[in-house]
């Protein structure tokens, strides 16, 4: 053991020398594991800041076995300082060590009840971990639920803000898209949930898994409230498993929509009424309540294209309220909420309904339009040199040579004759 | 001379009455025979039974005659219906029609016309012996081959079966002289014939199929074959609710059609179901030209001054008239078996387009001298409007506060803005999703590469 720590102190000092030293390691590896109760006096001979690799694996035999509760607090206070610590290069050569260390950490922090510990030294572990912005880790969805239980969802907002187009597991990415879609949803950024929800529901699996099936309750729940109504068919892209058998587990969602979009409040709420127990047990009953009053909302806006003045007592009764104070507020809040434009008249009872006042004049809207452009120019570029990338590769070359005759390419058959096999 | 001036001037004075004065109380029914073909049938007032039915012949008289009794609400209409059904099935030899008749009858109309077993007996033996030997002529024109006296064997057996009701066996008898026709005149006959048997039957499909296998032949038909043709036309497009391709081939009849097609429809019902479709589907230009200076078709309206007023009137923006022509001629049309069930879509497309048509040139409207105009209250004309305006055919605002429908056009360059803005964030979107979605596919398939390997 001594032998292995002096090694470690001896050999982190260049790059080669670290990857004699993971050679090592790995060799090491099992008697570290054999002889984990031995090894916590041994970590404070290392220093994590210099000899990141070997403390990360002896710190990952330590806490192989069952961890009580004495234990986890001295524990996640190691981990802290060694993630806030440690060195990015020496520990992406053994990723697998450093995911399975965090998710410890993760499982202590929990096993205390204070997730809020763990959401800053997640959020290191991630930046340490990830190879650029855009790459998806095991880590992601963990950082996301301490988030979640500790109901910091500010912090876990500029994670998401993040495009990701590199993915490890697409576990992974479903729990990510998953809680990143109630986080957004907490913080009512109703399209970005929108947007995540969309990807783990049309991403490709070969059966449906339980991630996707929840994912769509909340999907077609945001989408009303966004959209104001609920598109029937998934896209085409959609797996097949999805498309089929999705809406059939989530039965009473789909019957909401259904409802939803024949407009009438009274049928919605005695919808909800009934089938109060599902939605609760699926812990969205707050997220159909949103729903319902959304409703409100979309009715006000279409007699916005209809009217230009209206009494507050007409609103009621189109609306379906109950009295003109009821429409009232609800207007009132829809003003605030920038959703509408309108005036209230309170002496005739009267809303006046305004246009939009945006005339796409100001010099805000055009860097607006101007970074929306070059935006999209990047986005466009990067699809571009991904299929570039994609007819070099000689398995897709393959596969589309054997299968010429089932596709009609006429013009766009670029792939080189010799590979019809 | 004199005789002319004689006929024309009462019914000048008949028709000017009917036209612009409005509807008039029911004249008493003891009048000439003469007066009552110039006095128009399709009209506000009560339906005169006895002329409407003077009108069709065949078995579409005794359709809509029955048609009648069991749509209309008085007694003395019905059994006047039963009455001239009975007495124009007795000359014909379908006896289950009879049988229906007389059940619907129920004696009420004395002893005369209760059921008369015998007769139907005698029918009905009748019909055994001659479809025995029309069999057995068939049969020997079949050992023959000639053509000519197999097509007009079938032809006897398609008019045979059609005589007694057996519509599905005449239609399958007309379709079998198709393989034995020789001249174009022999096709015509038969599509004629087939035309006829599916609009019994109700089956229109086959109608537009026969119509147009009969407009192909090579010899140029006369007219009025092709009249009948495009009443047939016409007919088929109205019952699947092709209601501008039915105006378009009502207002083509040619005034050839005369009474020669009184076994299907009458120029009555070409001027009703031509001049309606017309108003409810065509545009103004449209309407102009082919209904108002159609010189061809202002003979028909003529038949049915109600109709050719009516026409007038919302062209040239009397909605009010218009309209209360229209309510007065509803209860007549819900009697006729082809239109019964168009009345309610064709008179709300009217009702539509009227009111449309109202506001289009204005930048403001008085809501309440609109209402005046169309006869209805403020408050039912702002539920009409605001239907038509949440469907998008008025590009206007309400305010009800002072009861003002305020002309509302677009603001392009805003509105393209969004369209830019929105469009850009929707590609923006979906051209990360394809990324994502690729890489994970990606993803797999290494793994299942890998797998492999």
């Amino acid at each position: 053991m001594e032998g292995l720590v002096t090694q470690i102190q001896g050999l982190s000092g260049t790059a080669s020398d670290v990857l004699s030293l993971q050679n090592l390691l790995k060799q090491a590896d099992d008697s570290l594991h054999a002889e984990s109760t031995r090894l916590p006096p041994f970590l404070d001979q290392l220093d994590p800041s210099k000899h990141s690799l070997g403390y990360l694996y002896f710190l990952e035999a330590c806490t192989a076995g069952p961890v009580t509760r004495e234990q986890a607090s001295s524990f996640v206070l190691t981990i802290a300082r060694f993630i806030s610590s440690c060195v990015a290069e020496q520990i992406r050569l053994a990723p697998d060590k450093f995911i399975s260390v965090c998710k410890r950490f993760k499982d202590q922090v929990l096993l205390l009840e204070e997730p809020l510990r763990g959401v800053a030294p997640m959020l290191t572990a991630i930046r340490k971990l990830q190879l650029s912005s855009e790459h998806l880790t095991a880590l992601h969805p963990e950082f996301l639920l301490l988030c979640l239980l500790s109901k910091c969802y500010k912090t876990a907002l500029s994670i998401l803000e993040e495009d990701i187009f590199e993915v490890d597991q697409p576990r992974d990415l479903f729990l990510y898209c998953y809680y990143g879609g109630m986080i957004s949803i907490g913080q009512k950024q109703f399209r970005k949930a929108l947007e995540l929800l969309h990807n783990v529901v049309t991403a490709p699996m070969s059966t449906v898994n339980a991630i996707a099936v929840e994912a769509f309750k909340k999907y077609i729940l945001v989408s009303l409230i966004h959209h104001g109504q609920f598109p029937t068919n998934l896209p085409k892209y959609a797996s097949s498993g999805a498309q089929r058998n999705l809406k059939t587990l989530c039965q009473p969602y789909v019957e909401l929509a259904s409802s939803y979009s024949n407009g009438k409040i009274a049928d919605l709420e005695m919808y909800v009424e009934a089938n109060k127990d599902k939605f609760e047990s699926d812990n969205n009953l707050g997220l159909v309540k949103q729903a319902v009053s959304s409703m409100y909302k979309r009715n006000i806006q279409r007699l916005t294209q209809t009217y230009l003045t209206l009494s507050l007592q007409d609103i009621a009764n189109r609306v379906q309220l109950n009295s003109p104070k009821e429409a009232e507020m609800h207007v009132l809040q829809m003003i605030k909420d920038g959703e509408i434009y309108a005036t209230i008249n309170q002496k005739d009872g009267m809303v006046r309904f305004l246009e939009d006042p945006e005339q796409y004049k100001t010099c805000e809207m055009i860097e607006r339009i101007d970074s929306s452009i070059q935006r999209l120019m990047t986005v466009s570029k990067k699809l571009n040199v991904m299929d570039e990338l994609m007819s070099c590769d000689p398995l897709y070359l393959a596969k589309a040579g054997r299968e010429r005759q089932r596709f009609d390419f006429d013009d766009f058959d670029n792939v080189p004759q010799r590979y019809n096999i | 001379m004199d005789g002319e001036d004689d006929i024309l001037n009462p019914q000048m004075e008949e028709m000017c009455a009917n036209g612009i004065g409005g509807v008039e109380d029911a004249p008493s029914s003891s009048t000439s025979t003469s007066e009552r073909k110039n006095r128009p049938i399709i009209s506000g007032e009560q339906l005169d039974i006895e002329a409407y039915a003077g009108l069709y012949s065949g078995r579409t008289k005794i359709t809509r005659l029955i048609f009648i009794a069991n749509h209309c609400d008085s007694t003395s209409m019905q059994l006047e219906a039963l009455r001239i059904a009975y007495d124009e099935l007795k000359k014909g030899e379908n006896t289950q029609l009879f049988r229906d008749v007389v059940q619907k009858i129920d004696g009420r109309l004395g002893p005369n016309y209760s059921m008369d077993a015998a007769w139907c007996a005698t029918v009905d033996r009748k019909a055994e012996q001659k479809k025995e030997k029309l069999e057995s002529e068939l049969n020997a024109y079949r050992t023959n081959l000639i053509k000519e006296s197999i097509r007009m064997g079938y032809n006897d057996f398609g008019d045979f079966y059609y005589a007694h009701g057996a519509l599905g066996d005449a239609f399958k008898s007309y379709a079998r002289t198709r393989d034995y026709c020789t001249t174009s005149k022999h096709i015509i006959q038969m599509c004629l014939s087939a035309i006829l048997v599916s609009i019994e039957m109700g089956q229109f499909t086959h109608v537009t199929s026969y119509v147009s296998k009969a407009e192909q032949t090579p010899e140029a038909l006369d007219p009025p074959t092709t009249s009948k043709l495009h009443c047939a036309a016409g007919l088929a497009h109205l019952e699947t609710k092709k209601y501008k391709l039915a105006a378009r081939k009502f207002l083509e009849v040619g005034p050839e059609l005369g009474n020669s097609y009184s076994e299907v429809i009458a120029p009555q019902d070409v001027a009703t179901y031509g001049g309606l479709c017309a108003l409810a589907s065509f545009d103004r230009t449209e309407l102009k030209n082919k209904v108002i200076d159609n010189i061809n078709f202002r003979n028909f309206l003529e038949l049915v001054p109600e109709v050719r007023e009516l026409i007038n009137d919302f062209y040239s923006s009397h909605y009010a008239s218009c309209l209360e022509y229209l309510g007065n001629l509803k209860s007549n049309l819900m009697l006729d078996i082809h239109i019964h069930d168009h009345v309610e879509t064709l008179y709300d497309q009217i009702r539509s387009k009227a009111l449309i048509q109202y506001t289009h040139p204005f930048v403001s409207v008085d809501m309440r001298m609109m209402a005046d105009a169309f006869k209805t209250s403020v408050a039912g004309l702002e539920k009409e409007l605001e239907s038509l305006i949440a469907d998008n055919q008025i590009q206007a605002r309400i305010d009800s506060h002072n009861k003002i429908l305020y002309a509302r056009h677009a603001d392009q360059r805003n509105a393209t803005f969004q369209r830019v803005l929105q469009t850009g964030n929707e590609f923006d979107l979906d051209v990360r999703a394809m990324l994502l979605r690729a890489n994970l596919l990606k993803h797999e398939y290494n793994l299942r590469a890998s797998r492999k390997i």
